[in-house]
């Protein structure tokens, strides 16, 4: 390494520069510690980020509310009542069911997508790639936004199809409603598909389609036998990075669910505001959090298996 | 070399074009509307107008939250560039124990509900008695941009040959010199990119500052703010036109230059 | 030519891609059971060709028969051939036996049966047992023989091999050669090899073609490429060459000789010689086809030359002579069974003679 063997020539030279503090001796020898001290900002910034408000998260779900403070005494109760209560719990099921129809929906359409790229686009890929991941990066509310704009009861669809004399009232089941939340995250969290489903087509070997091609396989024998198999952690890893953040999302349904599309964020966002119950609020957090490792941990079991099957 | 493989499939191609509509098409209609001459976002159009940015133009919130906006993401940005610089830097180019866990810690922001960090991240601040402002958004927005800025840089270190750093210490360099005339100038790029897209995802960013917005709103948040008056969707439609084709300009070119760069190394 | 020597024929074939061309208008047979080799250096084509028998690529223009079937509408997946790549593409997410059965899908055996091919494949490659391992856990040696595997047991018609043995090391690579060659007797398949290596192609083939720039330049037996290499550019590729231009000198029409710099006057058969008098010629010698001694020899063909450097290169010694009338030195090659000069090393500037035989000289087209 290039920082290291510059030092160490000075300490062969003559007594070393670093020679009055150990620390500093240290700190030249030791690749490692030299490594740390680099990133010690970066990880202290996401340990008070991350880790200390987890803590106080999970040190406050174990309190209650008592009037406009907290009984700071430690107990399961939210716990119980988040249990207990239907409405946190078809909460919690509607928002894993709505995540999971987009996630599955979004991965399906993108796959053939970031397919052709790797596979059938050869000049100005960069550009596709860039075309097809733009809008990611742009506001997501306003994405959102887009969406009550053209599924809205007198939206861009509804009006649309009147002015052109197609329908005669407008479809009212277009907002407020799941279908609404599904259709928008799946359009919103597309680019985040593309990419991983993208590297893992892009990362294949060619010469192993041309051996399965060599050995007999058509082009559907191929895909089933050797792509498919080959991008399923492209396939995980699209699958994880849309279900997690999407089942804690609260901005979609608060703005196109309606009473029936309302999800978990929904609430946990009610707990901090409106209803002014942070315990509570910090319990779902929690319970959110633990459902979507659990879940995430099962998903990821079924696919290995799968996976050693398919072939 | 693979012809056979590489065949064109028309299905597929025609399939490619319609995805790039479906994924552009809703985002247009954010403009065209913009320029509608009616306070109702419906069909048929209305006529042409220019009114709504004219109106905007006037309105002095409309301004604060911006420059609240544009304080934060520089702020955020450079910070989560030059702390992502020095982490890809780390990662790259020492050993150190526990390096793939450290990788995955940071990442940690990509995979975990943006909600779960506002309200820990609220919690905290408030049990330190913390005055929410814009720093407490800037911290929350520091946390989602540093995962980014890492992710970007650490191809750009992966993708250099560390041998260009111990020449530059063989011909006499010491390392802070050699940083800035071997690494900094090609990693130049990533760097570029890094403040690029940190800057616009803090800028556009909405679910922390949610939480942790004291009195002064930031752009997004003062735009959820008027979403609750329909008569108020002009003049948000002429706003998010505008923010959207600055953020559109913005990740192109950050995109551009940061792959270009790979592939010229390459 | 009977019907088996014409197993693969290759008709008129030319390949561009855009404005470049891969293969032009190449014709060649090639006989049933034959090991059968493309040498050249890269971007001589002979991988291009490779993939237009696997059909991997199409030939821009031309035909390609095998056992007398067109292949231009045969998709790969239909062909009667089998090919082992470069990089093996031992399929990763698949065991060693699964990635032998592959192609076996199509037929529909019995999976005792199937079981049973595969283990004998994994005998006949010598890697019994092997057939839980992952493609991870294989060295190159064992990838390369399960890819041959995969390929032989679905008894192709055609092996095709590309530069199979590149990776391996050399030691692996001759013991590979020779359990090569021994599979492909034993199999009696019809293969196809594409290399680079010289010595590689000699030992293995019965046949190579010789490549360059898209075209053949000879295809001929290894002993035939050696002794007579049609061109400067054959003889060049396939060990150490020494040229002489020279030009004809005829007395008569029985006695014909040559004149050739630095050699002097060569007398030569005239059935050897059909060029008029004063035409120019290119003839070639092997370094081993020229004897050293210190004294001239008795008789015969012989310059004296001066030493310029030595080689010792153990079984034998390379030595570089100047002489004169000739501006590149000339490479000879002795065996140091005996060693000259009682083995002492040679000084610099040494005067020795080299003989040789007129039969030994090959006579080149000019190219």
């Amino acid at each position: 390494m290039a920082e290291t063997s510059l030092p160490k020539r000075r300490t062969a030279d003559g007594p070393p520069r670093a020679s009055g503090s150990r620390i500093l001796r240290l700190f030249h020898r030791s690749e490692s510690a030299r490594g740390y001290l680099m990133m010690a900002p970066t990880l202290t910034i996401m340990t008070f980020g991350i880790v200390v408000p987890f803590v106080i998260l999970i040190v406050i779900s174990l309190w209650t509310r008592h009037g406009f403070g907290f009984d700071t005494t430690l107990t399961l109760a939210n716990y119980v009542r988040s249990w207990n209560e239907p409405i946190y719990g078809t909460l919690l099921l509607r928002s894993f069911w709505i995540s999971g129809v987009a996630t599955a929906i979004t991965v399906l359409l993108c796959y053939p997508m970031a397919y052709y790229v790797a596979f059938h686009v050869h000049r100005n890929k960069m550009m596709w790639i860039i075309l097809m991941t733009l809008p990611f990066w742009t506001s997501y509310l306003l994405r959102v936004f887009a969406w009550k704009v053209i599924l809205g009861y007198e939206g861009v669809i509804n009006s649309g199809l009147m002015s052109a004399g197609l329908i005669e009232a407008p479809l009212s089941f277009l907002l407020y409603s799941p279908t609404a939340v599904i259709i928008t995250l799946a359009h919103a969290w597309a680019a985040f598909a593309i990419l991983p489903l993208y590297v893992s087509l892009e990362k294949i070997d060619r010469s192993l389609l041309e051996a399965a091609t060599d050995l007999g396989d058509g082009p559907m024998a191929r895909f089933f036998r050797v792509t498919l198999p080959l991008s399923m952690p492209g396939v995980i890893a699209a699958s994880f990075l849309i279900y997690i953040p999407t089942t804690g999302d609260y901005i979609t349904p608060a703005l196109l669910g309606g009473p029936d599309g309302a999800m978990i964020g929904n609430l946990i966002q009610l707990q901090f505001g409106a209803v002014n119950n942070w315990p509570m609020g910090a319990t779902l957090s929690i319970v959110l959090m633990l459902w979507i490792a659990a879940l995430a941990l099962v998903f990821l079991l079924v696919t290995r298996k799968v996976q050693g099957r398919i072939t | 070399m693979s012809s056979y493989i590489k065949r064109p499939n028309r299905a597929l191609q025609l399939y490619a074009v319609l995805f790039l509509i479906v994924l552009y098409v809703p985002v247009l209609f954010i403009p065209l509307f913009s320029f509608n001459d009616s306070i109702y976002v419906r069909f048929p159009l209305q006529g042409v107008t220019l009114k709504w940015y004219g109106e905007l133009w006037t309105r002095e919130p409309v301004w604060n939250a911006l420059w609240n906006s544009v304080k934060v993401g520089l702020v955020v940005s450079v910070i989560s560039t030059v702390l992502g610089v020095m982490a890809a830097r780390a990662i790259t180019r020492t050993r150190m124990r526990g390096k793939g866990a450290l990788v995955t810690f940071i990442m940690m922001p990509l995979v975990i509900p943006g909600i779960i960090f506002g309200v820990a991240l609220l919690v905290l601040l408030s049990r330190l008695g913390v005055p929410l402002s814009l720093y407490t958004v800037g911290l929350g927005h520091l946390i989602i941009c540093l995962p980014f800025a890492v992710a970007t840089l650490l191809p750009r270190f992966e993708g250099f040959d560390p041998s260009m750093e111990e020449a530059s210490a063989d011909l006499g360099e010491n390392g802070w010199w050699t940083f800035w005339r071997v690494t900094f100038p090609m990693v130049m790029p990533g760097i570029v990119a890094s403040l690029l897209l940190t800057f616009t995802i803090s800028f556009d960013e909405f679910i922390m500052a949610f939480f942790l917005t004291g009195t002064d709103p930031t752009l997004p948040m003062y735009i959820w703010g008027q979403l609750r008056f329909p008569k108020e969707f002009p003049s948000v439609l002429a706003m998010a036109a505008l923010i959207l084709f600055v953020s559109f300009a913005l990740v192109f070119v950050a995109q551009w230059i940061g792959r270009k760069g790979l592939e010229e190394q390459e | 030519m009977t019907p088996s020597d014409r197993f693969i024929s290759i008709r008129s074939v030319s390949k561009r891609f855009g404005a470049f061309t891969a293969i032009e208008d190449i014709s060649m047979d090639i006989g049933q059971g034959e090991f059968f080799s493309l040498l050249g250096a890269s971007g001589c084509g002979k991988t291009t060709l490779l993939r237009m028998l696997a059909g991997f690529e199409a030939p821009s223009k031309g035909e390609i028969f095998i056992d007398d079937q067109p292949m231009s509408d045969v998709p790969p997946h239909h062909r009667p051939v089998n090919m082992v790549f470069q990089s093996y593409a031992i399929f990763p997410h698949l065991n060693v036996r699964d990635n032998i059965a592959y192609g076996l899908r199509k037929q529909k055996l019995a999976s005792t049966r199937r079981a049973e091919m595969v283990e004998e494949m994994l005998d006949l490659i010598k890697l019994p047992g092997y057939g839980n391992r992952k493609a991870n856990e294989l060295s190159g040696g064992q990838r390369q023989r399960i890819a041959l595997a995969r390929a032989l047991i679905l008894r192709p018609k055609v092996l095709l091999l590309d530069e199979p043995l590149g990776a391996l090391d050399k030691q692996l690579r001759e013991q590979m050669q020779l359990e090569l060659r021994a599979l492909q007797r034993q199999v009696g398949i019809t293969f196809v090899f594409v290399t680079h290596d010289q010595e590689e192609a000699l030992t293995l083939s019965d046949r190579i073609a010789v490549m360059s720039g898209g075209k053949v330049l000879q295809v001929d037996t290894p002993a035939g490429l050696y002794e007579t290499p049609r061109t400067r550019a054959v003889a060049s590729f396939i060990g150490t060459m020494n040229f002489f231009r020279g030009t004809v000198r005829r007395n008569g029409s029985v006695m014909a000789a040559i004149e050739a710099e630095g050699l002097g006057t060569i007398p030569m058969a005239t059935a050897q010689l059909t060029k008029p008098d004063g035409a120019p010629v290119q003839i070639a010698l092997r370094p081993e086809k020229f004897s050293l001694s210190p004294k001239r020899p008795e008789g015969g063909l012989a310059v004296e030359g001066r030493l310029r450097t030595a080689a010792y290169m153990g079984e034998r010694s390379q030595y570089y002579l100047s002489i004169p009338g000739k501006a590149e030195p000339v490479a000879v090659s002795a065996p140091n069974s005996h060693r000259l000069m009682g083995g002492h090393d040679l000084p610099e500037g040494q005067a020795l003679w080299l003989s040789w035989s007129p039969e030994s000289i090959v006579m080149l087209d000019i190219d």
